[in-house]
């Protein structure tokens, strides 16, 4: 079995339906790429995956690691080791980025009975992991986003995501907004993560990313299920062709 | 109908009026002193406890809410403990059930530059400062401290000095039954002279006292002082504490109300800026829950151009407590170039707990900038998500989000040790909620 499952996914929102069935399987180490058209529904599994409590799962499950996930809270899933990149980071006014990001961590190791990080070992990893993705102290110092640009926003993903080490990461668009030394940035960072102990699930748009970000498959979406999958070559077609050639296919 | 004819007097105005027709003979301080306290009466009497229909007490019905006078407390029979802030040095000035107790006190009275007197000994001793002649002097409840005022302090700061130690002025309701105390303060910051004043309010839960408080605060040119008001009261408390401050030109003031204990608490602040170039801070964070009532209404008047204010409170009201800001900013028409901005916000942890916001801007100069803001909500789903999704449980998301409301509020807060108490404070209160 794979480490992730999604099997037949129907989910509804305010009740209108953008999942219909979807089922895709992501390999231990794997990097699988997600594209689509607007609309498509991939934001919603990115969501879906992270527990955010207004997406109703009327059929289907999400196994990781063997077991679903989709009753537990997503502070839980958390602790089992996902984590959304989120496409527009939410700023949190009055609480520091080191603050949260130390609250996070050691709230993860609590749940799974591991000990929590010292000041000193903790500092140390963060110095380290934020200096390859160019965060200075000062933005550690700051209240997590508020006042970061676009890019800041991104990287500060792509540090929460190296700190928590998670066994399935998500990143929804994380090439939206970027200029090209950012996404640069940004994907070295990621790149940086990928391990044989680490799925990724990258959503994006446009095959920029992936010139940047190489996946090992990907999978394209349509009307709220995928509708094809191949080799990282499928995106160079997608980009040639764009998505309409499969928008019959989801029907 | 006819203002004169007022409805009957309630059974706590009835007894306020025995109570100070008992007392009048007793109550400390003679000849001036006792004018102003009959004359207080007087106008108290004409128009009894403030009611939801006069405008500035439309939120705070203190004659509904204070059902009876509680008699006037007696003086503390055995010495007791005055509770600090933690981490803070300060000289602690005692005022125990209404009166200063010298002996419950740690002021070091060796500094030159700052004197402490006990209030009636200051009305006796000099002529020059004119008592109750403050921002706010038209207020009812003030007229009630005026008409009662049991003791208190004057603390003066001469001409150019730094006071660095903070003074504590530590209100203490001492008493196993409930009663009545209203303590009179008068703090003279003058010309370049720098303070930070705490003021503090305790007292056992369980026991419906009451307190009627009034501090009158004069800032000269140049001055800097940070007041910090703590109220900590006992759950069943009513308190009433009136603030009246006239500031000089070029002066600092910063000023910030704590409170999370009592039952029923208004605290009402009057600030005349007389004169240009003084930049203040009137700010405050409410922590309250059950069925507490904080009431923060201010009043402040630029009368002389060229000063800044800046006004905000934050609140976190849980449970069925209800919590109130009136803000009300008077811009003179001589007064151009003020720059004052208000803005309070609440923070809503149940369904039945309320705020209500009054901003209120008079402006009748031409030239300047002012502007208000007020919300109310809950916590922010998309922000709880996100550090959700980060592997924080949902308890310890909300308390990190409210942490982080009320934090932002207490940043206002000069000194740090005071600050980071008061950070402690909150977060006590939190997991007390937990």
């Amino acid at each position: 079995m794979a480490f992730l499952e999604v099997k037949n996914l129907h989910v509804e929102v305010e009740d209108k339906k953008i999942l219909n069935g979807l089922t895709l399987s992501v390999e231990k180490g794997q990097v699988a790429a997600i594209m689509g058209p607007n609309g498509s529904g991939k934001s919603t599994l990115a969501y879906v995956l992270a527990g955010k409590d207004n997406y109703k799962v009327t059929e289907g499950d999400v196994l990781l690691d063997g077991e679903s996930i989709l009753e537990m809270a997503p502070d839980e899933r958390a602790a089992k080791g996902v984590f959304l990149a989120f496409q527009y980071p939410v700023e949190v006014p009055g609480v520091a980025t080191m603050t949260f990001l130390r609250t996070a961590l050691n709230a993860q190791r609590k749940t799974r009975g591991e000990a929590e990080f010292s000041t000193p070992e903790f500092m140390k990893l963060v110095r380290e992991t934020s200096k390859h993705l160019g965060i200075d102290q000062e933005m550690l110092r700051r209240a997590v986003n508020v006042g970061f640009s676009g890019g800041e926003k991104k990287r500060n993903e792509i540090l929460q995501m190296a700190v928590l080490r998670p066994r399935l990461a998500v990143l929804d668009e994380t090439d939206s907004g970027l200029d090209i030394d950012a996404l640069k940035i940004v994907a070295e960072g990621v790149n940086r993560l990928r391990s044989p102990e680490r799925s990724m699930i990258v959503i994006t748009h446009y095959q920029r990313l992936l010139n940047f970000i190489v996946p090992d498959v990907v999978h394209v979406m349509a009307k709220g299920k995928v509708v094809k999958s191949g080799g990282k070559e499928l995106a160079l077609q997608l980009e040639a062709k764009g998505y309409a050639q499969f928008a019959d296919e989801a029907a | 109908m006819n203002a004169d004819v007022r409805a009957m007097k309630t059974p706590a105005e009835q007894a306020l009026s025995a109570a100070f027709a008992a007392a009048r003979g007793a109550l400390p301080g003679k000849g001036a002193v006792g004018t102003l306290r009959e004359d207080a009466f007087r106008r108290f009497d004409a128009s009894g406890l403030p009611h939801r229909r006069i405008e500035e007490w439309k939120y705070t019905d203190l004659r509904a809410l204070m059902r009876e006078a509680k008699p006037l407390a007696e003086p503390a029979k055995t010495k007791g403990v005055v509770p600090g802030l933690v981490g803070v040095e300060a000289s602690r000035v005692a005022i125990v059930n209404g009166r200063y107790e010298p002996n419950w006190s740690d002021f070091n009275t060796g500094d030159p530059g700052i004197t402490l007197t006990e209030l009636f000994a200051f009305a006796a001793e000099q002529t020059s400062y004119r008592l109750g002649d403050v921002p706010g002097k038209d207020d009812t409840a003030f007229w009630l401290n005026t008409a009662f005022m049991t003791g208190g302090v004057v603390v003066r700061v001469k001409k150019g000095v730094c006071v660095e130690k903070p003074v504590q002025l530590a209100h203490i309701f001492a008493s196993a039954a409930a009663a009545a105390m209203y303590p009179r303060c008068v703090v003279i910051v003058e010309a370049g002279a720098r303070l930070t004043l705490i003021e503090s309010f305790d007292g056992p839960d369980g026991i419906d006292y009451q307190v009627n408080s009034a501090i009158e605060l004069v800032i000269g040119e140049g001055a800097l002082v940070d007041h910090i008001k703590i109220g900590r009261d006992g759950d069943a408390a009513l308190r009433v504490s009136t603030l009246g401050v006239t500031v000089e030109g070029k002066a600092n003031y910063r000023d910030f109300a704590f409170t999370t204990g009592g039952a029923v608490v208004r605290n009402q602040t009057f600030v005349r800026f007389g004169r240009e170039g003084t930049e203040a801070t009137i700010s405050g964070a409410t922590l309250i829950k059950n069925r507490q009532h904080v009431d923060n209404t201010l009043v402040i008047e630029h009368a002389a151009g060229g000063c800044t204010s800046r006004e905000r409170f934050r609140s976190v009201l849980d449970d069925e407590s209800h919590g109130i800001f009136q803000g009300k900013i008077v811009v003179e028409p001589h007064a151009q170039k003020t720059d004052a901005k208000m803005a309070s916000h609440a923070l809503l942890l149940s369904d039945e707990a309320e705020s209500d916001n009054k901003p209120e801007l008079e402006i009748f100069a031409d030239d300047v900038q002012c502007g208000h803001g007020a919300t109310a909500g809950a916590l922010d789903n998309t922000l709880k998500f996100y550090l959700m999704s980060r592997g924080i449980p949902e308890d310890q998301a909300e308390a990190l989000l409210i942490q982080a409301f009320v934090g932002e509020a207490i940043e206002d807060v000069a000194h740090e040790g005071v600050r980071e108490a008061l950070l402690q404070a909150s977060v006590k209160w939190l997991d007390a909620r937990a």
